[in-house]
């Protein structure tokens, strides 16, 4: 893929290359410790599901990761770049290779659909305003939004449909890695369920890294490569699925063998 | 950043058309090549395209090859690929089957029967908003006087911190336009009256404009600039956010829990920032006629009780509560015309100051004609 960003990662990992490695992270708010060194690698590729109880400070890991906000301690690393302290330019490009999705879509009100789509392609590229045009209608047809969509307005949409636009957004540079807050939350199953087979199919078709901060247990089962648990301020286990049912603390098991989990367990089989 | 420039070639020989794509094709750097991509002039019989030197490929480089294909099958070209990595025909292959369709034709302009309508459109508009705001002014009312018969269903706290952010923190630029009204009118009217040695004439000119319009008026356009703006802005906003449909879901009356404080707060406060702009005015007036004409203030206070009747001051403040009900009505209407975007909510607070201060000079020149027919 990319020239510059793949020379130093080499050196860290033969076989698998993380494209986020964060290292010692601490945040916090005033008294209240968030994530006290914090360790987590996201290999390119893969589906990453992080989940945790509320206020374990999930959504503050994805945003200090894009850099929303300044952690206390740690390092952190993406694509190679420290984002924390390397050189503005480096975290300028570097800021061109993701794209995140907001819980709520965070469309911009004043602008239609395709305008928002279009909105970073005309920030970062020189083409032509009807090619533009053309692959912001192809990020809507992607994500599965009626073309008719196209020219309405955030307010004009459900729910969904401002989840699946705002994930159009957050293609629309082709990234390399894609955030996602709560991609699912507030959708009804069907609606969930195709959106997590979005996610997949975009992710294979475009070879997508995905960071997905979910309570979604389908999701867990049906999509994610791996898992990241955050607990007691650090990640207290990383695996696939099924190493998370043989850990032994509280929350964990109580997660990952309740009731729901055995539902979505089943149905992640049937796929 | 190693990149290899996108270009594509083509040539025609004896076994047809070969169209050669090569480089990065990258969204970022497709400007390059956009045009000779559009230059390619579709032919038919058989195509190969070679994407064998391609080194990168991204959903905006698909699409290019994608639309290209595209063009060469409609023309009826048989085609084919060529040195095409697996991932990159994939890619090609998904892009492909989502290229949206025609979006169909946009409504053609009509040039003067669409003239026509916009401004029908415009006029119903402005009658139906007339009509609505009359609704609006009726139902305020209402519950105004609802209110007052039963005082305690009033939100007393509510009431309380509106009146100390309308009126109270209002109250020095108030007091300090009013002084500075005064000090201008004294200082230009003893320029005009030194002519005819008629400087002391300088006390009814302040004492009248003062107290019969302008601090009022004045006060009247402060208010709606800073208060009327804010109810829009803070009310449309829990508008955007669905607060007043979950208020009403909840049994609670939008009107009586937002507006009516906030009108009864405008009720309370204006004619006291009014007075209070009077009374700066007056001593602005009467320092800067003592300086500049050398009006002693006895003499401007002696001068002020003989000839300036107390109506003059009652004139002026009586506009007040009839000022503070059509800000208070139109802040709030506006913000209850809000529509989804945080967009919306700027426009209707920028109508709102424009139309309340319209309105309250408006009713300001109805007062002054109705005040002289009546000989007050």
């Amino acid at each position: 893929m990319d020239g510059t960003v793949q020379q130093q990662e080499t050196k860290s990992d033969a076989q698998r290359d993380a494209v986020i490695r964060v290292r010692g992270l601490r945040n916090q708010f005033g008294p209240q410790v968030v994530h006290d060194d914090l360790n987590l690698d996201v290999w390119r590729g893969e589906v990453l599901g992080i989940v945790g109880g509320s206020g374990t400070g999930k959504s503050v890991l994805l945003r200090t990761i894009v850099g929303l906000n300044k952690p206390a301690a740690g390092s952190i690393e993406v694509l190679g770049v420290d984002v924390l302290n390397g050189p503005e330019e480096d975290r300028r490009r570097i800021e061109r290779h993701w794209g995140v999705a907001f819980q709520d879509g965070a469309l911009f009100s004043s602008l239609t659909v395709l305008q928002n789509v279009m909105a970073p392609l005309r920030e970062h590229t020189g083409i032509s305003e009807s090619l533009m045009e053309a692959l912001g209608a192809l990020k809507i047809s992607l994500v599965g939004l009626p073309q008719l969509s196209c020219g309405k307005f955030p307010s004009e949409l459900s729910g969904g449909m401002r989840k699946r636009a705002a994930l159009a957004r957050a293609l629309a540079l082709d990234p390399e890695i894609v955030f996602l807050d709560e991609p699912t939350a507030g959708l009804d199953p069907i609606g969930a369920a195709a959106y997590d087979d979005l996610i997949g199919e975009l992710q294979q078709a475009l070879g997508l890294t995905v960071f997905m901060v979910t309570h979604d247990l389908d999701s867990l089962y049906a999509i994610c490569d791996r898992i990241a648990v955050l607990a007691e301020k650090r990640v207290l286990v990383e695996g696939p699925i099924e190493d998370m049912t043989k850990v032994d603390h509280p929350w964990v098991k109580e997660y990952f063998t309740g009731p729901r989990a055995r539902a979505a367990q089943q149905k992640g089989q049937d796929r | 950043m190693a990149m290899t420039p996108p270009n594509i070639t083509s040539e025609q020989d004896s076994d047809g058309t070969l169209v050669r794509i090569a480089g990065d094709m990258l969204t970022q750097s497709l400007e390059t090549v956009e045009n000779d991509f559009a230059a390619i002039r579709p032919s038919d019989g058989p195509v190969t395209l070679d994407l064998t030197d391609v080194e990168a490929l991204d959903t905006g480089g698909a699409w290019l090859v994608a639309d290209l294909a595209g063009r060469f099958t409609s023309k009826g070209a048989t085609l084919q690929f060529k040195g095409v990595q697996p991932a990159h025909a994939a890619l090609i292959d998904t892009v492909s089957h989502n290229i949206p369709g025609d979006p169909g034709k946009l409504p053609q302009p009509r040039g003067f029967a669409d003239w026509v309508e916009h401004i029908g459109q415009g006029t119903y508009g402005t009658w139906q908003d007339t009509l609505s705001i009359l609704g609006f002014l009726g139902l305020t009312l209402d519950r105004l006087v609802r209110t007052l018969l039963r005082p305690w269903r009033l939100r007393r706290a509510a009431l309380v911190t509106h009146m100390e952010e309308t009126g109270f923190k209002a109250l020095p630029i108030v007091a300090l336009m009013g002084f500075l009204i005064g000090v201008v009118l004294a200082f230009q009217g003893a320029t005009q009256l030194k002519q005819f040695g008629a400087e002391i004439f300088v006390v009814e000119l302040i004492s009248i404009s003062i107290l019969r319009e302008l601090g009022i008026l004045l006060t009247a356009i402060i208010v709606a600039g800073r208060s009327g703006s804010a109810f829009t802005a803070s009310i449309g906003s829990m508008k955007v956010q669905e607060e007043i449909d979950a208020m009403r879901t909840l049994g609670l009356d939008p009107i009586e829990v937002l507006v009516i404080p906030r009108v009864l707060a405008l009720l309370i406060m204006l004619p006291i920032l009014g007075f209070v702009a009077d009374m700066a005015g007056l001593f602005g007036g009467a320092l800067m006629s003592w300086i500049d004409l050398g009006v002693s203030p006895g003499m401007f206070v002696t001068r002020l009780k003989e000839n300036t009747d107390v109506w003059q001051l009652a004139v002026g403040l009586i506009k007040a509560p009839f000022f503070a009900l059509v800000i208070g009505v139109i802040a709030c209407w506006q913000a209850m015309q809000v529509k989804g975007s945080s967009q919306s909510v700027g426009q209707r607070t920028t109508a709102s100051v424009v139309q309340s201060i319209f309105m309250v000079i408006a009713i300001d020149a109805l007062f002054s004609i109705f005040f002289s027919q009546i000989g007050v």
